[in-house]
């Protein structure tokens, strides 16, 4: 039996449209996990127990995009019995990959997957859950970092607030003395647009950075464009390397030229 | 003899990969309707890969599965690689292997102490027994923790590794930075063998006419290894299939009073993939030490009880931990981290052991090398009328038990299966454009 300590601030995990990756960036916690479950009641986590405490809940961890109208109910539910709402990775905070569907024919996607489209209810587009709901703290990522995962669930334990980088991903290259892989290597890489937090993982391993942070604040969209024109980069390419997890995210603050 | 009429409706499965839920209807003692609903928003992933580039499905499809990205990095990289014409060998086959070994760790040590588990001991949660057996439960995080471990040094990160591309890596780990795993991976076979003694003591329900005589099991095989990425598509009723052939064989089927799509073969030739069918195609191909413990705990060459797959996973990840040390011992690094894919237009397939099953993908490129249709079977998909089989055989053959009891119990028989809810929502137009074309 679990003892229910009144005082420990309760937690809870909700899935929209997702993998389930961000989730289990929490189960795959493993040095961290048991304490903080021994801090925190864990109320709703289908994934993980088969224990379920009705709402009200202090935190709420939301992962996942909105992308049928059922969802798009449950989570102004899912708000009103949340004191915090944190979303947690690029389907939450961007729509994710499927915001690809967002200006397509969603019949004919539907159609494409589907035997018996009749049988399948979605939205036309699939939006972050802040088009939806008051969102007070979102942790970027496909997936997030599990260290920025813990940080954030430390930081609420103790009632700060967790700053998170606003940066590029080139400041953590710097940092960790990983070399350019546009400069040394002519690589194209999204790291000059992307937000930190990941570590700089991909130049890393010599490969370029393909924005699952999605964008940082004020990315300078146009130039990165114009420099990966100049190492020969196709625009078809330019265009499917922005189109990937934070398509929606990149999309919005693309000046439409620079589409082209 | 029972006349017990009951309405079982679970909204909400827990302890499994994705969103589902149960529904089983009994009348006058005779089980009418079983269904295992799978109501996970549907993400498009065939869909929006037309029109992608050939290189891009291996990061792609991996999004389809947080706890198995790697199996869909594979099934990618081998589909395009096949449709290339181009064979991955040496070092660079060895990591992919050494990549997949650290998923199976992870995803079979989560499902089995965090989510199997605690069915067989009547708790919630894997946390719950981490607070009873505070001992074992740490060696187990530490055995899930070194699956985790391997996939980052050899693929960036554990979900959704960023190492990955066709024709191997973008950087190849030094012998270095592998040798540093072996303290771990020592420790953790320890924990592996503990961990299956453990699940062996379990009691284990059973379900009538489980016999291999009327179930097929269908896996990779591969004559010299223990199956990952490569071999033919085998079963104990003597099918055996290039993986081109099996694909072409799959179909959906309509279930009554269902709107899910089962996967078939050939429309009506019902079968099941995972670690069941794994073991029973290829016991021959395990360690000494695995067949010995195996022998230890109890199963035999043809395991067909769901309720144990439970010890089969187990010992898998015992495997899994040896087929890793043997890896990094033999390692030398290659002399380039991947070979040249080219982009051709063709048709490319591959299946791949996926911690669940057996993982099919197809793609069709164009001459300018951009993806015009895209197929993706997952485990959980060609699994379904197996556990709505097992539902139903269930129930009827435990009407005794008390709804409560039966409840349980019938989300257990779903877990049995380890789902991945979220991977069976890409299930598929594929066979059934195929089935109508046919019809």
């Amino acid at each position: 039996m679990t003892t229910v300590d009144e005082r420990r601030p309760t937690l809870a995990v909700w899935k929209f449209a997702s993998c389930d990756g961000c989730q289990l960036s929490l189960l795959d916690c493993e040095d961290e996990l048991l304490a903080v479950a021994d801090r925190v009641a864990i109320s709703y986590f289908p994934e993980a127990t088969s224990t379920m405490v009705d709402g009200p809940y202090d935190v709420s961890l939301v992962e996942g995009s909105i992308i049928t109208a059922h969802d798009a109910e449950r989570i102004v539910e899912i708000r009103r019995q949340s004191g915090l709402l944190v979303t947690i990775g690029a389907c939450a905070t961007a729509g994710g990959i499927q915001a690809l569907r967002n200006g397509a024919d969603i019949a004919e996607f539907t159609s494409i997957v589907y035997a018996h489209p009749e049988y399948i209810s979605t939205l036309a587009t699939s939006t972050p859950i802040a088009d939806h709901v008051r969102v007070d703290l979102e942790l970027r990522g496909c997936p997030i970092d599990r260290r920025q995962l813990i940080a954030t669930i430390a930081a609420l334990l103790n009632r700060h607030v967790k700053h998170l980088p606003t940066t590029s991903v080139c400041t953590e290259c710097k940092a960790a003395s990983t070399s350019c892989v546009m400069v040394a290597h002519g690589t194209a890489c999204l790291g000059p647009i992307t937000q930190a937090g990941c570590g700089a993982l991909c130049p890393s391993f010599h490969r370029g950075c393909y924005g699952c942070f999605g964008p940082m604040e004020s990315a300078n969209v146009e130039a990165l464009h114009r420099r990966l024109r100049e190492l020969g980069v196709e625009p078809d390419a330019i265009d499917r390397l922005m189109r990937t997890f934070d398509v929606e995210a990149f999309a919005r603050l693309a000046p439409e030229g620079a589409r082209t | 003899m029972t006349h017990k009429s009951l309405d079982l409706h679970v909204p909400t499965l827990t302890r499994v990969e994705g969103e589902g839920a149960m529904h089983v209807v009994v009348r006058d003692g005779v089980v009418e309707d079983v269904q295992l609903e799978i109501y996970e928003p549907p993400r498009m992933f065939e869909a929006f890969l037309r029109g992608r580039a050939h290189h891009e499905p291996v990061d792609i499809t991996a999004r389809i599965c947080g706890i198995c990205p790697v199996a869909y990095q594979m099934s990618a990289a081998h589909a395009i690689e096949h449709l290339a014409g181009v064979t991955v060998d040496g070092p660079i086959r060895d990591l992919r292997r050494l990549l997949y070994c650290g998923e199976w760790i992870e995803s079979h040590v989560l499902h089995m102490a965090f989510l199997h588990a605690p069915d067989f001991l009547g708790v919630d949660s894997g946390i719950t027994i981490a607070r009873q057996e505070p001992e074992l439960m740490t060696e187990v995080l530490h055995l899930k923790k070194t699956g985790n471990r391997i996939m980052e040094v050899v693929g960036g990160r554990p979900i959704h590794p960023v190492n990955v591309r066709l024709g191997g890596f973008y950087r190849s780990p030094s012998r270095r930075e592998l040798r540093e795993l072996v303290p771990d991976l020592e420790r953790a076979h320890a924990a592996a063998v503990t961990l299956v003694r453990w699940v062996a003591g379990f009691e284990f329900p059973s379900i009538p006419d489980r016999l291999a005589a009327h179930t097929e099991f269908v896996s990779l095989r591969h004559p010299d290894e223990y199956p990952l990425n490569e071999g033919r598509v085998v079963s104990n009723l003597g099918l055996d299939l290039d993986v081109a052939d099996y694909g072409e064989r799959l179909r959906e089927v309509h279930v009554e009073h269902s709107t899910a799509l089962h996967a078939t073969l050939d429309g009506d030739r019902r079968y099941q993939v995972g670690p069941l069918a794994r073991w029973m195609n290829n016991h021959d191909l395990l360690t000494e030490s695995v067949r010995a413990l195996a022998n230890e705990v109890g199963i035999g060459d043809a395991e067909t009880n769901p309720f144990r797959s439970i010890v089969v996973r187990g010992l898998e990840t015992v495997w899994a931990v040896e087929e890793a040390l043997r890896i990094i011992d033999a390692y030398a690094p290659p002399t380039e981290p991947a070979v040249a894919v080219p982009a051709l237009a063709g048709v490319g397939a591959a299946a791949t052991e996926a911690p669940r099953g057996l993982l099919y993908h197809r793609y069709e490129l164009d001459a300018t090398g951009i993806i015009t249709d895209a197929v993706i079977v997952p485990p959980t998909s060609q699994n379904q009328i197996a556990i709505e089989a097992d539902l139903r055989d269930f129930v009827q053959s435990h009407l005794d038990l008390d709804d409560h009891t039966l409840g349980h119990r019938c989300e257990q028989v779903i877990r049995n299966y380890d789902p991945c809810i979220s991977c069976a929502t890409h299930f598929l137009r594929f066979s059934s454009d195929r089935a109508g074309g046919d019809a």
